[in-house]
């Protein structure tokens, strides 16, 4: 355990170094991500602006949604996406062989090899979006709802990094998947929405193929303490679920790669 | 190199285009499902224009004016930047240099040839809204279908030509892809791709007029809606034309520049 926390520790000064020796590049991909949150806020603010309510979300109900959302894209642009990203390339390169030579667990391994720090940014944003939607609804969050939406949220990244190793395990099998990444960047887009404006057909795809749900509309109905406990306690086991299925499918295709070309 | 030799080259790279397109279909479908933005902001719009309509948007209108979005997006789609900053960035780009051709008629053949893949999957989209929507929020006459079709290869001409400037700035810096992603965001917000640019408070609509976003998708989408009266389309159809030809013009003088400071990536 201390062993990968040093590990760890290692991989993520490599990050920073990185980050560090391109700092106009670190400079710009910060802006651009705060840009682009900026840019997520245009069609909710139109939209608020021709009704009060839209599928029993009000504004500032809604602007939470937008926070979580937000929140988790730095997460998952800043920490899943670049080392994933990476294992796709060393597949159809082969040199994954490297890492898998090393005495360490190769799933930590590939899961912490890079990570874009700029993108953290959006942290930042989402927190400074939900303190102002707080402030809108003028509550202040109980002790509790904190704790269940710090769970939730803690779900959601597991969803998000367990989809991301499903993605990745495909890349044993089908070479190329640069354009999965994109497929499920535009999906994710769509968590920006409270869950309950998709409605029908729309609804199935959305809350059970990707659970968008689970990812921004769970952590904003419990902090506004709107969530009860059987369901959030469910959505959590899901997540872990969801790690433990992606944990097998990674250690059966790791099995059964022969490296590349093979 | 003249004009009649370079186009006798075309055929050909018109038929390698294709060929890729075909071998590398999978990935294209995976794109095309990627394109999905339009058919969220429809359920989302839907969900808004439920009990009155919006800006004169009903829940057909909604409907109509997304999936003639999602068309026209899937017909003049391009990736041309990323394609001329991985060949500046490999070195891939030597070998366009020493074609007896211009790279950007490659680029140009290589975009061109994907559409008939393209549009035999827009099709059936455009079939199923017909049914859906029922005549009643499309243009019933010629004259605008007419120059709908213009304004649909002027929307993948300015599209394309942007492409093609920002791509040549990758001979100067490194970091032009940012640059489009700039593009990109204003793009998304100001060519009517997240909703219809009469939501927008007038100001703000004005101001659109003067940008060219709205030539790379409202325009043809309003147009083949009937939501444009005929001389206004127009009007606008010469000022897309007048956007694609500055920006090409910016491009070919970029990319000229570029070319004569370039030895190699990093060099």
């Amino acid at each position: 355990m201390i062993r990968y926390a040093r590990l760890l520790r290692v991989q993520l000064r490599a990050s920073l170094l990185l980050a560090m020796q391109y700092r106009l590049d670190f400079a710009i991909d910060g802006l651009m991500s705060l840009f682009w949150t900026a840019t997520a806020l245009v069609p909710l603010l139109v939209v608020f602006g021709q009704r009060t309510q839209i599928a029993g979300w009000s504004w500032p109900e809604a602007l939470v949604v937008v926070a979580w959302f937000t929140c988790l894209k730095g997460i998952l642009d800043g920490a899943i996406r670049p080392s994933l990203g990476n294992v796709v390339e060393a597949i159809r390169k082969g040199t994954l062989d490297f890492v898998l030579l090393k005495p360490a667990d190769a799933q930590f391994l590939v899961s912490t090899a890079r990570f874009d720090l700029f993108a953290f940014v959006n942290v930042a944003g989402g927190l400074a979006i939900l303190a102002v939607a707080l402030r809108k609804i003028g509550r202040v969050p109980s002790a509790g709802a904190v704790a269940w939406t710090v769970l939730l949220l803690a779900g959601a990244s597991f969803i998000l990094y367990a989809i991301w190793i499903l993605v990745v395990c495909m890349a044993f099998v089908v070479v190329k998947v640069d354009n999965l990444s994109y497929l499920f960047a535009s999906i994710y887009d769509a968590a920006r929405w409270p869950s309950s404006v998709f409605r029908g057909v729309a609804s199935i795809v959305f809350t059970f193929v990707i659970p968008l749900a689970l990812m921004t509309t769970y952590p904003a109905l419990a902090i506004l303490g709107k969530m009860d406990a059987a369901r959030g306690v469910t959505a959590f086991a899901g997540s872990l679920v969801a790690l433990g299925v992606a944990r097998v499918v990674w250690l059966r295709s790791i099995a059964r790669y022969t490296s590349a070309g093979g | 190199m003249s004009a009649a030799r370079q186009l006798r080259a075309v055929p050909t790279l018109f038929r390698v285009g294709f060929a890729e397109a075909v071998a590398y279909r999978g990935e294209f479908f995976i794109w095309i499902l990627s394109t999905n933005m339009p058919l969220v902001m429809l359920v989302l719009f839907r969900e808004v224009a439920r009990e009155a309509p919006v800006a004169g948007f009903d829940e057909k209108g909604f409907g109509a004016y997304f999936l003639a979005t999602l068309i026209v997006r899937l017909m003049t789609g391009s990736w041309a930047v990323w394609e001329m900053n991985a060949d500046i960035r490999s070195g891939g780009i030597a070998m366009h240099l020493l074609r007896p051709l211009h790279p950007f008629v490659h680029y140009a053949t290589d975009n061109l040839a994907a559409l008939p893949i393209r549009a035999l999957l827009a099709f059936p989209i455009a079939l199923l809204a017909f049914a859906w929507v029922g005549g009643g929020h499309v243009a019933t006459d010629a004259a605008h279908w007419c120059i709908g079709l213009f304004a649909i290869f002027g929307a993948w001409a300015l599209t394309f030509a942007a492409m093609l400037a920002v791509g040549s700035l990758g001979l100067f810096w490194e970091s032009s892809l940012s640059l489009y992603d700039l593009w990109l965001g204003l793009f998304f917000i100001f060519s009517g791709y997240l909703m219809p640019l009469s939501l927008f408070p007038g100001w703000l609509l004005g101001a659109t007029w003067w940008m060219p976003f709205r030539y790379t998708l409202a325009f043809p989408v309003e147009t083949m809606l009937g939501l444009e009266s005929l001389d206004q389309s127009l009007r606008s159809l010469a000022a897309q034309w007048a956007w694609v030809a500055s920006l090409l013009a910016l491009a070919l003088l970029l990319w000229r520049r570029g070319v004569a400071r370039y030895s190699v990536f990093g060099g």
